[in-house]
């Protein structure tokens, strides 16, 4: 019965499977760990994350990247075409192990002066939702990217609740539930209606079908019907306009470093996912995606910044800030294939969205880090008044967050500018003008809570009996390397934008 | 006896889809109700996939509806704890007292 069975390549998932064996070792280890504060369990996490990225970039140099300057990269398949090793792939993983990584180091002492998260299970489901991220990353079957996406979902939803005597973080692990669900049952009503109409869940394998379909000028209507069920899926996890409901919700109340790990590395999960799924299945339906995409991408925009504006809370206010920074992401992905458009042209669009997400993620990492370091036991300081007068009490928190938020603002010699500058771009040249000016219009909107933030830090007065700030040697090194990270990105975005556009163009 | 077609499948499974989704959104009263949504939602689901599958002969489809049809068992189980926290918090499982978050 089984003769036939070959043993698949088992080395392009080497990062997925040793990170689920040391998941499964460090819920071992913690078993018997007897010190409250765990360092052990701490420092295998760390490794396995530190280790992982390791293992995917070695991969790729080894294997995937090309001999020649001008070839495509290889591309390997294995698993029966369910597991995909690509170079995008091997950039977002490493990324988003590093992302993680980074997120558990800002939080260790959040969690350590708060007794009531059990820290060994909060490693765990860590990497449990890292390994979700990684599967789905390098999805190239609908069943695989389901189950990553499952991982990664339910494993959040159990870290949000991890905290069980904080109320707010229950409700808002319920709301993370729920809304989860359904964007998943969406994304499946969607993979169904796919299937039906191309006898196929295998991405690549679809895309040809859906070819096919197209020469022949068969009815695509059951595909249409799929993909826009799919999209639907895909904000939701996004987290745009009108799927945005959940966001602020489970932002607000999960714990800041919770939130921190919900706000940064699965944004790029989420970005592969959209980019296996709309460009790598389901290019030639492009024309009806990106209508879609558009709208999504102008509704995020206008109500994310509006309704920040409104925000006292921070977490709460980046959340918005979060949906808005989503909607200008979409605008690169809405427009690759133009009126004018060439291979180069949709390259350069989707590098465009590429390098928004990923310092996004940088810049989100680092604002959640300082809120987790100014936070004190009984004092979350994700208040905007718990800022005021920053700049007196800790002059290099204060200019840490100026950067920050400058960045994030899109203010000129800032990331956040060049990443909007080569969206704007990419929309501007695919002949959309008046989204162009749409993106123009509310990103100066979205301005001015950012730089209230500044003016809160540097030109309220400091409350009397706030407490003093105190951050360990190794936590103002990160932060600070993070900071100043975002910011050299902002001078020198050739070599970030460079990758972006490498791996892209490698990868398709 | 009337031949079932594929499209009766379908619509079927667009009806469950279209009560589960009501179940979610209508739904003031109960967080239970709101769990049986969702695994309403998931069968709906499953029930494309079959008939898909069945009508294609093709045998990956049925295979996703056993993949489906485990995470949706993990899935109630992760539901019905946070579920089981909430009610110790609060004492009610009213979906119009989960109101603390909002703005």
């Amino acid at each position: 019965m089984f003769e036939n069975f070959v043993v698949p390549n088992l080395w392009p998932a080497a990062p997925e499977i040793f990170l689920l064996f040391m998941a499964g070792l460090i819920l071992l280890v913690d078993l018997g760990a007897r010190s409250p504060r765990r360092g052990a369990t701490f420092l295998l996490t760390y490794a396995t994350l530190a280790l992982s990225a390791l293992l995917t970039l070695w991969y790729a140099a080894k294997v995937l990247m090309p001999s020649a300057p001008d070839e495509l990269a290889r591309v390997v398949l294995t698993f029966h075409n369910m597991f995909i090793a690509d170079l995008l792939g091997s950039f977002l993983k490493a990324l988003v192990c590093l992302a993680v990584l980074t997120s558990l180091v800002y939080s260790r002492r959040y969690l350590e002066e708060r007794d009531s998260i059990p820290r060994g299970e909060y490693c765990v489901l860590a990497l449990f939702a890292t390994l979700g991220m990684l599967v789905m990353i390098s999805a190239n079957h609908f069943l695989s990217l389901y189950l990553g996406l499952e991982l990664l979902s339910l494993s959040l939803c159990a870290l949000t609740a991890l905290q069980r005597d904080n109320v707010a973080a229950g409700e808002a692990a319920m709301k993370y539930f729920v809304l989860g669900a359904l964007a998943s049952g969406m994304l499946l009503y969607g993979m169904s209606m796919i299937y039906g109409a191309t006898g196929s869940l295998e991405i690549t394998e679809v895309a040809e079908q859906a070819r096919l379909m197209h020469r022949t000028r068969m009815d695509k209507t059951v595909l249409v019907f799929g993909l826009v069920f799919l999209v639907a899926g895909l904000a939701f996890k996004l987290g745009v306009v009108p799927f945005h409901m959940w966001l602020p919700d489970v932002y607000h109340g999960a714990p800041t470093s919770v939130t921190l790990l919900i706000a940064a590395a699965p944004k790029l999960a989420a970005l592969a996912m959209m980019i296996r799924l709309l460009v790598g299945g389901l290019f030639t339906l492009s024309a009806d995606w990106q209508s879609m995409l558009m709208l999504l991408a102008a509704l995020s925009m206008g109500l994310g910044n509006f309704v920040a504006i409104a925000q006292r809370n921070i977490k709460r206010m980046l959340a918005w800030s979060a949906i808005a920074h989503m909607g200008f992401m979409l605008l690169g992905l809405a427009s690759g294939a133009g009126r004018n458009s060439s291979r180069q042209t949709v390259l350069e669009a989707y590098t465009a969205s590429l390098f928004y997400m990923v310092t996004y993620v940088l810049a989100t990492l680092a604002i959640f880090g300082l809120i987790l370091l100014l936070s004190r036991r009984g004092f979350e300081s994700d208040e905007l008044e718990d800022f005021r007068g920053l700049s007196q009490r800790s002059p290099w928190f204060a200019a840490m967050m100026l950067i920050l938020m400058l960045s994030l603002a899109g203010i000129p010699f800032f990331v956040g500018f060049v990443a909007k500058f080569a969206v704007l771009e990419a929309v501007v040249f695919s002949g959309h003008y008046w989204l162009a000016v749409l993106a123009v219009f509310f990103s100066l909107v979205g301005a001015f809570f950012y730089l209230r933030v500044i003016w809160i830090m540097y030109f309220d007065k400091a409350n009397e009996n706030a407490s003093p700030i105190e951050a360990s040697f190794a936590d103002k090194t990160l932060l600070s390397v993070n900071s100043v990270l975002v910011a050299a990105i902002g001078i020198f975005p050739q070599f970030l934008l460079g990758a972006c556009g490498y791996v892209l163009a490698r990868s398709f | 006896m009337m031949n079932l077609s594929l499209s009766h499948f379908l619509i079927l499974g667009a009806l469950l889809f279209a009560i589960s989704i009501v179940g979610i959104f209508l739904n003031r009263k109960n967080l239970i109700v709101l769990l049986m949504s969702i695994e309403l939602m998931l069968l709906a689901v499953n029930m494309n996939f079959v008939a898909f599958s069945r009508y294609a002969q093709d045998l990956h489809g049925q295979l996703f509806v056993f993949f489906i049809l485990a995470v949706a068992a993990a899935e109630s189980a992760v539901g019905l704890a946070i579920l089981a926290l909430l009610f110790r918090n609060l004492r009610s499982i009213h979906v119009d007292d989960i109101n603390r978050l909002k703005g």
